[in-house]
């Protein structure tokens, strides 16, 4: 199944985060997938114990991700996983 | 001598030139927008380490081989996989401490080839072997279960602000933390020792005053050439030590105020330290908003009030710890102020120039090492 990965344009301000397109069925997965292709990006979303970042926000289509902890929501093909700072400390 | 400084911001690196007549001013900028939380500069090279708290993605490292001009982005500190069975609560506030860098609050070069520390809050004190590169939590401090008892002081959680690095046994390092007392290690980190006879603090409950365990060291220096001698800004007063911290004395006599953050001791001349004094912990602006810099030159016995070329006008500059530097000459000092102010002396505090007052908040004053 195929998920779309994409990232608010503030954290390319630090790194480079391409967009990407990956197979999984959990958040968890998802992410792990990408930051072994972009292991740079792992401490800018998710701390040193890996949940996501205090003031980082991730949603799976227009829905916030319930579980910030172990990344165990599920997602679909066809889902769209979009990373952004949440508007809120910063 | 050096003629530049690196400025550490909420808001971006600055670096500060003098030119050749004399004037501090502006060289050139990076990182605009993200804090910086300290920079260190390392001798005998060009090498810089900058550290950031960015607000939204965490901290991070960037280190520079040519003085600042370009930067690559670092390895930074970070904590182990916190077990489940354990629990870590801040004793103040009863909450969860992370196990995860919150901010790098020290940084200090280490005796060996290629080591530096790192201490961060939540309180981990973290060592390198490989220039930065790779980075081990010192896992005996962590442990130790009397870190159970640090507090957060102006920060949620505790942190290791200051860390001193013995020139003559680079395994002897003294660590400093708000709020959390003074720790030593005579091998690198494998058993430390609470130390702190004479500390005391009027802010816990009677009979807690002179815990060591209680104490909040805003800021402790070393005097490299006589390594024995400390000077502690701490939040109840001034402190001065003659053994390494283990015993201290307090200077209560100290004009306008002994209150601050601040201080920085001549290499040289053990007898000479400044400070940068605010009026009282609950009221954290100038003395009857004058900024002035304070200078002993006795060990303490004496303090020089210093405001040549600090403003005339109502001040409510105030400094952080690590934003007061001195030149390795000793003969040059820079701080920098909560409020976007930054002066430089060339004469010992004697006199003052203003590079800018309209900085964003000054986190860090560092002289880049020649």
């Amino acid at each position: 199944m195929s998920i779309v990965l994409r990232f608010t344009p503030n954290l390319a301000r630090h790194l480079d985060c391409p967009d990407a397109r990956v197979a999984a069925e959990t958040l968890h997965d998802a992410l792990d997938q990408y930051f072994r292709q972009n292991p740079s990006v792992r401490g800018y979303v998710l701390d040193d114990q890996g949940m996501v970042r205090k003031h980082v926000a991730i949603f799976i289509n227009q829905a916030l991700i319930s579980d910030r902890i172990g990344l165990t929501d599920k997602i679909d093909a066809g889902d769209e996983i979009f990373v952004m700072q949440a508007l809120s400390g910063g | 001598m050096s003629n530049r400084l690196l400025i550490g911001t909420q808001k971006g690196l600055f670096r500060i030139a003098r030119d050749d007549k004399g004037r501090w001013a502006m060289h050139d900028s990076r990182f605009i927008g993200d804090p910086v939380s300290l920079v260190l500069s390392e001798p005998g090279s060009r090498r810089l380490h900058a550290a950031f708290a960015l607000g939204h993605f965490g901290v991070k490292m960037q280190r520079s081989e040519d003085g600042g001009a370009s930067w690559q982005e670092a390895p930074v500190p970070g904590y182990p996989e916190k077990p489940a069975d354990i629990e870590d609560k801040d004793p103040m506030r009863g909450i969860d401490i992370p196990w995860s860098t919150q901010l790098i609050w020290s940084m200090a070069l280490g005796g060996t080839p290629n080591e530096l520390w790192c201490g961060t809050i939540p309180g981990g004190l973290f060592r390198s072997v490989d220039g930065g590169d790779n980075w081990t939590l010192i896992r005996a401090l962590w442990d130790d279960p009397r870190r159970r008892q640090w507090m957060g002081g102006g920060y949620d959680f505790a942190g290791i602000h200051s860390i001193l690095v013995d020139p003559r046994d680079p395994a002897h390092i003294t660590v400093a933390i708000s709020v959390g007392g003074v720790w030593t290690t005579h091998d690198a980190g494998t058993n430390w020792t609470l130390i702190g006879n004479g500390l005391r603090n009027d802010y816990t409950p009677p009979g807690m005053g002179e815990n060591p365990l209680m104490q909040d060291p805003h800021r402790v220096v070393q005097c490299p050439t006589a390594p024995d001698r400390l000077w502690m800004q701490h939040h109840n007063g001034i402190f001065v030590s003659d053994n390494g911290g283990i015993d201290w004395r307090e200077l209560t006599d100290v004009p306008p105020s002994a209150f601050g953050f601040a201080v920085v001791v001549h290499p040289d001349e053990p007898d000479t330290a400044w400070f940068v004094p605010a009026a009282k912990d609950e009221q954290r602006v100038p003395v009857d908003a004058r900024l002035v810099v304070t200078r002993t030159r006795d060990g303490g016995r004496s303090f020089d009030v210093l405001g040549n070329g600090l403003p005339d006008e109502p001040a409510y500059d105030l400094i952080y710890r690590h934003a007061f530097d001195i030149s390795a000459d000793g003969e040059r000092l820079a701080f920098g102020s909560t409020t976007g102010g930054l002066w430089v002396s060339e004469n010992r505090g004697d006199d003052w120039q203003c590079v800018s007052t309209h900085l964003p908040p000054i986190n860090s004053v560092c002289f880049e090492m020649d």
